[in-house]
């Protein structure tokens, strides 16, 4: 079995024990990309000089202190819209296709820290807007399990190298579903912490409100492992939120006898496939014989969830991507004539279309005319649905759904249809307007044999709670693997 | 027709914290261009705004100074334009909830103490600067104040006169450096005013279509732009057409103003709540806190300059328009205990130079202790008054002690007994026509010796010792 296989877990044992060397693996690792990305897509930066030489430098700690931290040497890599100083984070845009950020973000410090190795930036949709990562410069995302298929997205390059095994791991950023709904895809585990645990300081803004930079990984043990680096207090964050440190990776797969799990009829509504349901349905009743308790429920304002969320996601996306105005970085009409013009010219010409689509309808969501019955009103529905979550974790532990109503699409299938587009982000939603943490675990695979996944919801903060349940399925159902 | 005139100031003023609204950036003024500032207030892709604690504290602080009710819930929101200066092409501000609210301030008009209400006090951050090329060669952008935190005071229209305005700035201004939260220097723009003005005839309810004045930077320029303002509507209103509601730009080397943008084109700055900061939480703990340390302002200060001290309402009311010089007053005094004489010596001598110099010169070498030390000098008979006025330009200019000067150039009065009555007698007897003109009873002759023996003195001698014994001298003559 190739190296690069392993999980997390399994390949710092091998960097432990000697059985083989941080330089050697990443060199394993750039051979696999070299082999397999032209297929894939999902990396549009290569960093293979500097992680040859973070490698070496990781190797050498290994070498010479007892000390080592559990990630030393572990090859990972980062969605393109985490900024890595001095190296290119463009957000598949070519607004900023050269854009060498003066700082780190955040996440990115902390991975580098406990030792990570930066293999390179990935590929997904424009300033993280879309579900398909086929809204990118650098061209589509190919889904690894049948490359005429999309990977999802936004973070679609993402979950493609974990699943490709082109990284042991990777960043993403999940807005409405873009960690979850790619990971589902590709059948790998995607997690999106609660708002507020990561620190987002050093990620490009699409919707500040409602992102959360999350992980994709082989399983559920090295999200936990990986969780215990990135979560944290940020004083560059004023979102993040101080809450004493918790080990995430501690404990899983213990009993999930009495665990209460909620079925809420509203995401399970008639524009889910079948073949999807029939997945999911069995995947809750090996869970509830494990011990778990299921139950219906309704969120009945989760029907307007998306509405209120391409909105509230459109308005300040119209607000954040303002700064990009050809002044001061970034993409520049040099023919522009005065400063309107230039600022027309640089954005007409540095946007693509689905970013030009929300910026407009942010812009009109947030006119003065609009705003009451467009942004305002969203914002209520927000609240609601607040609520609803609210009352609902009163009763329950977790709240099972499907992450999306299909398993992944074709290549260019939906591309001219944005509102069919729009609508399959109709399960993965409300976790991002409530704030909830909410995981993808790979639970089985339809007749084409593409993955599908299950969604876990929790109420803030039950990361653990939803990795233990979530590796009470990955037990049952294994790790899907592209042989 | 005669009109009634309504004004409403809104005045935004630098706070003057250590470092910027949302970053670490050091906040002062000038440097090199683009030195002060980092990837936040640069508002590089991905980062985030941090809220510097102290700048509430100061708009708090200034909030209470003004009477405001302060805000236990506040939030932060986004008001979004293009402007090259402005590098997230949205301004962080308070726009919905401040932190003060429903305040006053009292002014004084003549003889009569007038109450401006306040409407609000908000936090906002100040923009970078644009630098039009000379040779028109594109434009430069300077961030170094991108970043800077402002507040923003929002007054009642409650002014009605260009004079009321004047006033209501002054007296903000000396609140505002009074309780130390901006130092106010209008020509480096760290306080500047925009004027809402309308008209109404006289006994009329309906209040008129206001215009809208920004950016005058100094108490006169607002002023004459109010003055200019009110001129211009009530011609507008007397030809029989319609005042619009826009933005104008005052020119203040021509006197006029100028409508700034197209009358059609009204600006929608799509404000919502800025996601990136959680709404603020004041509890009033930190409140009293900060009341606590609100120090005397003006006004008290005036009363008790005035009841303590003895000196005259205006005086006190000159002295203590400004912080500085009301603290070199207050030390002058202790130090020479003389407050009338030092008050009478601040409304010559130092405010001509003040006219004359500026403002700077309370910052530079003068401080009260020098200056009192000076004062008392003059008090003891030590030294004459044209001897400390000579100490006081020497200090002004070398910085040294005013003994020192006073030593350096012997300006010490020359009190030798015998020394003077020879003096004396040498001049009135090297000028006997003269002393024939004072025998003869010409008693103009006294002051020619007088000038002529503290000429030979040079200006040290003591005018009472000397016109004791030349007296004494002339009369051994009659």
């Amino acid at each position: 079995m190739s190296i690069c296989k392993k999980t997390v877990t399994e390949t710092a044992e091998l960097l432990r024990t000697r059985k083989i060397s941080a330089d050697e693996l990443v060199k394993e690792y750039f051979d696999e990309i070299k082999k397999k990305n032209p297929d894939i897509n999902a990396y549009v930066t290569i960093c293979e000089d500097e992680a040859i030489k973070a490698a070496e430098a990781a190797q050498k700690i290994m070498d010479s202190n007892n000390d080592v931290p559990y990630l030393c040497g572990i090859p990972m890599t980062l969605k393109d819209n985490i900024c890595t100083k001095n190296i290119k984070t463009t957000c598949a845009s070519k607004m900023l296709e050269d854009f060498l950020p003066p700082y780190s973000a955040t996440v990115y410090k902390k991975l580098l820290d406990s030792g990570t190795v930066l293999l390179g930036k990935l590929n997904m949709d424009e300033f993280a807007m879309g579900n398909s990562s086929e809204h990118s410069i650098f061209g589509a995302v190919h889904n690894p399990w049948n490359t005429a298929f999309v990977a999802g997205g936004s973070s679609g390059g993402s979950a493609a190298s974990v699943a490709s095994n082109l990284a042991a791991f990777a960043l993403g950023s999940d807005t409405g579903g873009g960690i979850r709904q790619p990971a589902s895809f590709c059948g790998v585990v995607g997690l999106k912490p609660t708002y507020g645990l990561v620190s987002r300081y050093g990620l490009i803004a699409f919707a500040s409100s409602l992102e959360q930079i999350g992980i994709i990984s082989k399983d559920i043990t090295d999200c936990g492992i990986i969780m215990n680096v990135i979560t944290g207090h940020d004083p560059m964050d004023s979102t993040s939120i101080k809450r004493p440190a918790e080990d995430y990776s501690e404990g899983l797969g213990k009993n999930i006898d009495g665990i209460k799990i909620a079925l809420p009829k509203e995401l399970f509504g008639s524009e889910l496939e079948k073949e999807v349901g029939n997945v999911i349905n069995d995947t809750l009743k090996r869970l509830e014989s494990r011990g778990a308790v299921l139950s219906d429920c309704s969120l009945p304002t989760i029907e307007n969830a998306i509405h209120a969320y391409y909105i509230i996601s459109s308005s300040e996306a119209s607000s954040n991507l303002a700064r990009y105005d050809g002044i001061r970085y970034g993409h520049r009409n040099e023919r522009a004539e005065n400063i309107s013009d230039l600022y027309r010219k640089s954005r007409t010409e540095g946007f693509g279309q689905e970013t030009k689509r929300r910026i407009l309808l942010g812009t009109y969501a947030l006119s003065a005319e609009h705003q009451d019955e467009l942004y305002k009103k969203a914002l209520k529905v927000r609240n609601i649905i607040t609520r609803e979550f609210r009352n609902a974790f009163d009763e329950y532990d977790i709240i099972a759904a499907p992450v999306s109503p299909v398993t992944a699409f074709k290549l260019q299938e939906n591309l001219n249809n944005p509102l069919k587009m729009y609508l399959k982000d109709v399960y993965t939603v409300a976790a991002n307007l409530a704030g909830l943490p909410a995981v993808s675990i790979p639970c089985g695979k339809d007749k084409k044999g593409l993955p599908i996944g299950i969604q876990l919801i929790g109420k803030p903060f039950s990361e653990k709670l939803l990795l233990n349940v979530g590796k009470q399925i990955e037990m049952e159902a294994g790790r899907l693997e592209i042989i | 027709m005669n009109y009634d005139i309504v004004i409403g100031l809104e005045i935004h003023s630098e706070l003057k914290t250590s470092s910027k609204i949302f970053c670490g950036c050091k906040n002062e003024f000038g440097g090199e261009p683009n030195t002060r500032c980092c990837p936040v207030c640069l508002g590089m892709p991905g980062t985030l705004p941090a809220l510097n604690k102290r700048v509430l504290e100061y708009a708090i602080k200034a909030g209470l100074a003004m009477n405001c009710r302060i805000a236990g819930f506040s939030k932060f929101d986004r008001k979004n334009y293009f402007y090259p200066d402005m590098p997230k092409a949205y301004q962080v501000t308070q726009h919905s909830l401040p932190i003060c609210y429903d305040g006053y301030v009292d002014i004084d008009v003549g003889y009569e103490t007038k109450r401006i209400g306040i409407e609000r006090i908000h936090i906002e951050e100040d923009a970078g600067k644009l630098i039009h090329s000379s040779t028109g060669q594109g434009s430069l952008i300077d961030y170094n104040r991108s970043g800077v935190p402002l507040i923003e005071i929002v007054t009642k229209p409650d002014l009605n006169s260009p004079e009321e305005a004047k006033i209501l700035l002054e007296t903000i201004k000396t609140i505002l450096e009074y309780t130390e939260v901006s130092d106010c220097k209008m020509q480096e723009g760290s306080l500047r005013a925009d004027v809402n003005l309308s008209l109404r005839p006289i006994g009329s309810n309906t209040p008129g279509v206001r215009t809208e004045m920004k950016n005058l930077n100094s108490f006169r320029a607002v002023q004459r732009a109010a003055q200019a303002e009110a001129e211009r509507q009530a011609r507008v209103l007397d030809s029989g057409q319609k005042v619009y509601k826009e933005t104008r730009r005052w020119d203040d080397h021509k006197g006029e103003s100028l409508p700034m943008r197209d009358k059609e084109e009204v600006m929608d700055y799509r404000c919502f709540p800025e996601p990136d900061l959680p709404p603020v939480y004041v509890d009033e703990d930190f409140i009293n806190e900060i009341q606590a340390s609100i120090p005397e302002l003006p006004g008290m200060r005036r009363e008790r300059y005035i009841n303590q001290y003895g000196i005259p309402k205006y005086d006190a009311g000159l002295i203590t328009q400004n912080k500085v010089l009301a603290d070199i007053f207050e030390k002058a005094s202790e130090v020479c205990g003389n407050p009338k004489l030092v008050s009478n010596w601040i409304m010559t001598e130092i405010m001509k130079r003040m006219n004359e110099e500026g403002e700077g010169i309370l910052h530079s070498y003068l401080n009260g202790d020098n200056f009192g030390q000076i004062l008392l000098f003059l008090d003891k008979g030590d030294i004459t008054h044209a001897a400390a006025i000579q100490v006081i330009d020497v200090l002004l200019e070398t910085g040294e002690e005013p003994i020192v000067i006073v030593e350096r150039l012997n300006l010490r009065v020359q009190r030798d007994e015998s020394l003077v009555a020879n003096t004396i007698k040498q001049v009135v007897n090297s000028n006997p026509q003269a002393l024939d003109d004072y025998i003869s009873g010409k008693k103009k002759a006294f002051g020619f010796f007088m000038g002529k023996i503290m000429a030979e003195l040079k200006g040290r001698g003591d005018p009472s010792q000397v016109k004791e014994i030349l007296t004494k001298e002339l009369q051994r003559y009659l």
